[in-house]
């Protein structure tokens, strides 16, 4: 039997960390309702002045000049092709590079190597990317252009995938491996056919949240792409795109350029919520 | 260290002073033991005793891992599988192998079992569709899944997809099927079910089986091996060793008395 000593003592130690359970539970929903009230904070601006500024001639009509009407069709443009481009040119070398260092020699030196190469890539200002590209495309190529875009954007994009593709291999259990070999099947036919099937949610929210990364990316396409005040589908010509318009106008002095500006935000901040929503309900209805 | 038993069984595989290596962990130390064709045997003993590795030797599965290293001989019909020329693919295609865990394959149930059979044959689709329902049957899980082949395999319950499992083994009609611990995951029910398939299956094959389970090595097997620290310490009829283990480790393990 417990001593009604002991029964104090301990009622007194329940009570004491139900105290301290209350107030750590408090500063934890504190800290939720700061970033969220930030977070909404943003939202609402966004939408509240984005909406103001667009129309349907904001999706057809080009950027115009100071104080005239326009639209942003042209940014909207250049921003949907250098992404897609730069996510068709990152993403097969991320997953390839994901799956070596997964797959083959995971405790390699080359891997080892790769792996630090690459949690610097993944940390590197986007910046010094715009800026690296400028020295070895733009310059020699007297020129900016929309290709230079997409390879700074796509060098954002490879080290996302790759860190992301081999995280989710390492999550297939070691046991699907071993029982797809146990059957006599090729490595390249377990990669494929077994690991990167059973990763692919995962691998493809990767990619999601790597194109919502470079939609909002300004500085890399800055020295690359340049802007345009025009349309233009050409590759080699400098090309505008939704970001560096963005820039450009909320800078300018000019209330029509606010305005579109505002609606660029707004345009990127839902494209950007959608990829990031379309990531949440993939990995979800894989669990 | 182990008697062989004389038994008129024609031999499936031979295990001649097999060394198992884990880096420098010595984990089988001289390993004989001949394991007769169209029956059940057994290997049951206490954890790390290398059971498990015995049998990742017999279909070369512990190749993945560079650190790990097998000498000696493991004979399977007379060719030492350990240095034979044959690719890997096709040795596993002959012995196939069931894990402790269910491992359905990310696809349909169909593609679970056809996937294997792809690797090795080509058949037409009324062919494969056969030999899927072949191996469904064989595994007893037909009448439970026939309406749902299409189904993700993980969709099944744990017992279901480890019948799911044997049942890709069998498809690809390999010769030895071996079996890690294959009901330790499953509820009583399942584990009656894939038992009593174990016992149906020596019909046409050679199994191997690896047990924590006393009772199930009693019921299902025809042999029986007792291993302990790596070492192979008594192999017999299953009924000998059970009623009359020739050594006294033997009979403390099998009577729980350590272990």
């Amino acid at each position: 039997m417990m001593s009604a000593e002991q029964h104090s003592a301990r009622a007194a130690m329940f009570a004491r960390r139900k105290r301290v359970n209350t107030v750590a539970t408090s500063l934890a929903l504190a800290a939720m309702a700061f970033g969220l009230f930030w977070l909404a904070w943003i939202l609402w601006e966004t939408i509240h002045l984005g909406l103001g500024g667009l129309s349907l001639a904001t999706v057809s009509q080009m950027t115009p000049g100071p104080n005239e009407d326009g639209g942003l069709a042209n940014a909207i443009y250049g921003s949907v092709v250098m992404v897609l481009l730069a996510t068709f040119v990152g993403t097969p070398v991320g997953v390839m590079a994901g799956i070596y260092l997964a797959e083959f020699e995971p405790k390699g030196w080359l891997a080892g190597v790769t792996r630090f190469v690459n949690d610097i890539l993944l940390s590197a200002p986007s910046i010094v990317i715009g800026l690296f590209v400028y020295s070895v495309v733009v310059h020699p190529m007297h020129g900016f252009s929309a290709l230079a875009g997409v390879l700074a954007l796509a060098l954002i994009v490879i080290p996302v995938v790759i860190r992301t593709t081999e995280n989710m291999l390492q999550l297939v259990p070691a046991g699907l491996r071993e029982a797809a070999y146990a059957l006599g099947t090729p490595k390249w036919k377990v990669i494929l056919s077994i690991t990167l099937k059973a990763a692919r949610t995962g691998v493809i929210t990767g990619i999601l949240l790597a194109v919502a990364r470079i939609s909002g990316e300004t500085a890399p396409l800055l020295f690359t792409a340049l802007s345009n005040q025009f349309w233009t589908s050409s590759l080699t010509q400098p090309m505008a795109s939704l970001p560096v318009t963005i820039f450009k106008f909320a800078m300018s002095p000019y209330e029509n350029w606010q305005k579109l500006a505002w609606a660029g935000v707004f345009l990127i901040t839902l494209a950007v919520l959608t990829l990031n929503i379309l990531a949440r309900v993939l990995t979800r209805s894989k669990s | 260290m182990s008697a062989l038993p004389t038994t008129a069984e024609k031999t499936k595989i031979a295990v001649k002073d097999l060394n198992f290596f884990y880096g420098k962990f010595h984990a089988l130390k001289g390993i004989n033991l001949e394991i007769p064709e169209n029956k059940v045997t057994a290997f049951i003993g206490p954890s790390g005793c290398g059971k498990s590795t015995l049998l990742r030797v017999f279909n070369r599965m512990f190749e993945l891992y560079p650190e790990q290293r097998a000498e000696g001989q493991v004979l399977l019909d007379g060719d030492n599988l350990l240095t034979s020329k044959e690719d890997v693919a096709l040795l596993r295609a002959k012995v196939g192998m069931v894990f402790q865990k269910p491992t359905p394959f990310p696809m349909s149930i169909f593609d679970n079992i056809a996937f294997g059979v792809k690797l090795f044959e080509k058949l037409n689709a009324t062919d494969m569709e056969e030999r899927v329902e072949w191996a469904l049957r064989k595994s007893a899980l037909w009448t439970e899944v026939k309406d749902k082949l299409h189904q993700s395999g993980s969709s099944l319950s744990g017992g279901q997809q480890q019948r799911l499992c044997i049942a890709r083994g069998i498809a690809i009609k390999p010769e030895v099927l071996l079996l890690d611990e294959p009901c330790s995951a499953l509820d009583p029910i399942s584990t009656a079910k894939v038992e009593e398939l174990i016992v149906e299956l020596k019909e046409d094959y050679t199994v191997v089986i690896v047990t924590h389970n006393m009772q199930q090595a009693a019921r299902c097997s025809d042999y029986t091996a007792y291993m302990y620290l790596g070492d192979l310490m008594e192999f017999g009829s299953t009924e000998q060793m059970f009623f009359k283990p020739r050594r006294k480790e033997t009979e403390d393990y099998i009577t729980g008395r350590f272990g």
